[in-house]
């Protein structure tokens, strides 16, 4: 997918700053010369929300953004629909600064460009789960009859048909966050953007809803903002991944390539302790060209090298052909592996010693 | 010899003092002195340094006295421009008022007691609740206090739909602005802690104790605060989450207003409306001073004539229409919180 051909800039987020205090303005020189939060905090009690941050999210990708608490990722995503205005810098949707749109404008985007999906549901306690699903076409006017039948299109494709008219309060979180998605897809807006969204709820529910997100997006290509804290979520959902902390971009990539190359202590801690074997793939750790001498097998380039593995039974001087659509177009030798299944700092020690 | 003499000779304020002394009205001092007969002063008996005691030393000091005339005379005053202004506003209030207690009291009782009933059913839904309330309607009128009752009614009915008319949008107001909410609050809380008596006072001079309005506007003075406190406290508490999940999807906030927070307030606001309509009930009794008909008006008749019985009975037939009106408000209260979600 991502290295095939490159896609369209959708949203490009351009030297953002977001300060919160009384007066963002007059602090704002001093955090563009390299004021950090905390000392920010401590002599100025403003809070440094968001650090010139670059993002351009391609149409049809799922960027994700992920972070600890804190580190600004909610502040983040509301600028995109403007929920929250920056203190200085520039949103672009689809080669236009929405900081200068006016408020109908602005309504118009909500209502018709992009759809959010939250952390805590944040459904319509007092509607029903089909009017819930509608609500974006309601607010565009329409009436129940209109929405209907797409509002019940979406509740069924996630797995909720026949629950229309219950009240949200009635559905377990699960359910409940079924229907946020349903409602941000009956909105047919080409961004979709969810905070959180399935942090609250449990593991196996959670993997259930990755999956249906994954499966959607495939049918579906929409442009999606994805907010996480958690790494395996991330790495899991994401075709472009942006790492912040304490509202600065600590690096962005390929979800691949960050794992292979932190370019940060911080984020080689995250990914200490992740499973690589199951994340990474025959193509971010393969040799490019062609296999020149014998191979015991082939294997895709999107295979994870847990099934590499799985497939050589442990033998550590088996070598594979990678294949991209049946062409061969690397090679893959087991010692490869298991160096790139030790994380790099791992390495560079005993590089060292 | 008064006591403040020596302060007004050495501040060198005599002669200005001794200018207006001749005719000034006889402090309460004085008139108490008068007719106590004159002692000796001690220093036990060391005046406070008030207004009288200082006219005493100074002619050109005010009286005490002289602030309460002062304020009834600037109030009369304005009367006659206040009345040009609030006359005409309040006086649907006397028409709504006299066609309600009409309409109450006139009509037969088979007619008013199956309609009241019927109102109850489709508010509560609750078989029981109909039931005690025709218990209760009953037993008033058996002991013939049926049109004491319904005029009290009546009054309530009418007091609580415009404290619910002008409060709601107050609240609403008051919800949307944090200055609105900061000018409003204190004149609830002055209104809340004002003892009921005082706001008959001014209206008595404003407006002809045959007029209904009258009572009208000091029942619905005292009722309202509550119906505005919790629409501003309803709308304020609306989860943020909710607001903002409407406000990501465009809502304009006339959508959001009606859409969202008026519906996610209801429970509190009917909330508001109960206590509203309980404080009513509680003015129309006090508001029997200033003609209000009603089971006041026996109460009253039992305090002044010392009619024990006539008071007491007046007072449980109160008590009962109290806990009927709560009991209703409450169901229809209890049946919107179920219907909505469980917050
Ligand atoms: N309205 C506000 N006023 C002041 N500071 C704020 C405000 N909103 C956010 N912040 C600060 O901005 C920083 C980023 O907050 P944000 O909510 O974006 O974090 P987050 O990454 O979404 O965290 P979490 O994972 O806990 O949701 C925090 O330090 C927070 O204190
Ligand atoms: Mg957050």
């Amino acid at each position: 997918m991502k290295d095939t051909q490159q896609k369209n800039v959708k949203v490009s987020i351009k030297h953002l700053y977001k300060i919160f205090g009384e007066d963002p303005q007059s602090v704002l020189p001093r955090v563009k010369e390299g004021l950090g939060k905390t000392e920010l905090l401590e002599q100025t009690n403003h809070v440094l929300g968001l650090n010139d941050i670059n993002v351009d999210i391609h149409e049809g990708e799922m960027t994700v953004i992920m972070g600890l608490s804190g580190s600004g990722k909610s502040t983040l995503i509301r600028h995109l629909n403007r929920l929250i205005e920056p203190t200085d810098g520039e949103v672009l949707v689809d080669g236009e600064n929405i900081l200068d749109w006016n408020e109908s404008k602005l309504r118009k985007l909500r209502r018709e460009t992009m759809s959010m999906v939250f952390q805590k549901f944040a459904l319509l306690p007092h509607r029903t789960v089909l009017e819930n699903a509608g609500m974006a076409m309601a607010t565009r006017g329409q009436s129940r009859k209109d929405f209907e039948s797409e509002a019940n299109k979406w509740l069924d494709r996630v797995g909720l048909d026949g629950y229309g008219n219950q009240y949200p309060h009635q559905l377990s979180g699960g359910m409940q966050q079924r229907v946020g998605i349903a409602r941000a897809l009956t909105s047919n807006s080409p961004i979709m953007l969810m905070d959180e969204a399935f942090s609250a709820l449990d593991p196996l529910i959670r993997t259930d809803m990755q999956d249906l997100l994954l499966e959607l997006q495939a049918e579906l290509h929409k442009t999606v903002i994805f907010i996480t804290h958690d790494l395996d979520e991330a790495l899991k959902l994401a075709d472009h991944l942006v790492i912040l902390k304490d509202g600065a971009v600590v690096q962005q990539g390929e979800p691949q390539q960050i794992l292979l190359e932190p370019s940060d202590p911080y984020i080689e801690d995250f990914v200490s302790d992740i499973n690589r074997a199951r994340v990474l793939r025959a193509r971010s750790v393969m040799e490019e060209g062609a296999p020149s001498g014998e191979v015991s097998g082939e294997v895709d380039v999107n295979d994870n090298l847990e099934s590499v593995i799985a497939k050589a039974g442990g033998d550590l001087d088996r070598s594979f052909a990678v294949t991209r659509k049946g062409e061969r177009v690397g090679t893959l030798d087991m010692a490869t592996i298991m160096r790139a299944l030790v994380p790099r700092e791992a390495s560079r020690d005993t590089a060292r010693a | 010899m008064a006591t403040y003499d020596g302060v007004f000779n050495a501040l060198g304020l005599r002669e200005w003092c001794d200018g207006g002394q001749s005719d000034g009205p006889m402090s309460m001092d004085a008139l108490l002195a008068q007719t106590g007969g004159g002692s000796e002063k001690t220093f036990w008996d060391f005046p406070f340094p008030s207004l009288d005691a200082l006219n005493e030393a100074c002619g050109k000091i005010p009286q005490s006295r002289d602030l309460t005339v002062g304020l009834e005379q600037g109030f009369l005053a304005i009367r006659d421009a206040l009345q040009v202004v609030l006359d005409p506003v309040t006086q649907p209030l006397s028409w709504l008022l006299r066609n309600a207690l009409h309409v109450m009291t006139d009509t037969p009782w088979w007619i008013v007691i199956p309609i009241l009933l019927l109102v109850c059913w489709a508010v509560t839904r609750s078989l029981k609740l109909v039931g005690f309330v025709a218990i209760v309607i009953g037993l008033l009128a058996f002991i013939d206090h049926y049109e004491y009752a319904m005029q009290t009614l009546a009054i309530i009915f009418v007091c609580a739909f415009i404290c619910v008319l002008i409060g709601v949008p107050i609240g609403i107001g008051m919800s949307r602005s944090d200055k609105a909410q900061r000018v409003i609050i204190p004149i609830l809380d002055m209104l809340q802690t004002l003892p009921p008596f005082v706001y008959l006072i001014p209206l008595i001079f404003l407006f002809s104790v045959t007029e209904p309005k009258l009572y009208g506007i000091a029942i619905i003075l005292y009722a309202i605060v509550p119906v505005v406190r919790l629409t501003d406290l309803g709308i304020r508490l609306v989860d943020k989450d909710v607001i903002e999940a409407a406000d990501a999807f465009g809502m304009t906030s006339h959508q959001k207003l009606f859409g969202v927070q008026i519906p996610l307030a209801l429970p509190n606001i009917m909330a508001g409306v109960n206590q509203t309509i309980m404080m009513s009930l509680a003015m129309v009794v006090i508001a029997s001073l200033v003609s209000a008909p009603g089971l006041g008006v026996l109460v009253l008749r039992g305090i002044r004539n010392l009619e024990l019985g006539v008071g007491l009975v007046a007072g449980f037939g109160i008590v009962l229409l109290a806990i009927l009106l709560d009991r209703v408000t409450k169901a229809s209260l209890a049946r919107i919180d179920a219907s909505q979600s469980s917050r």
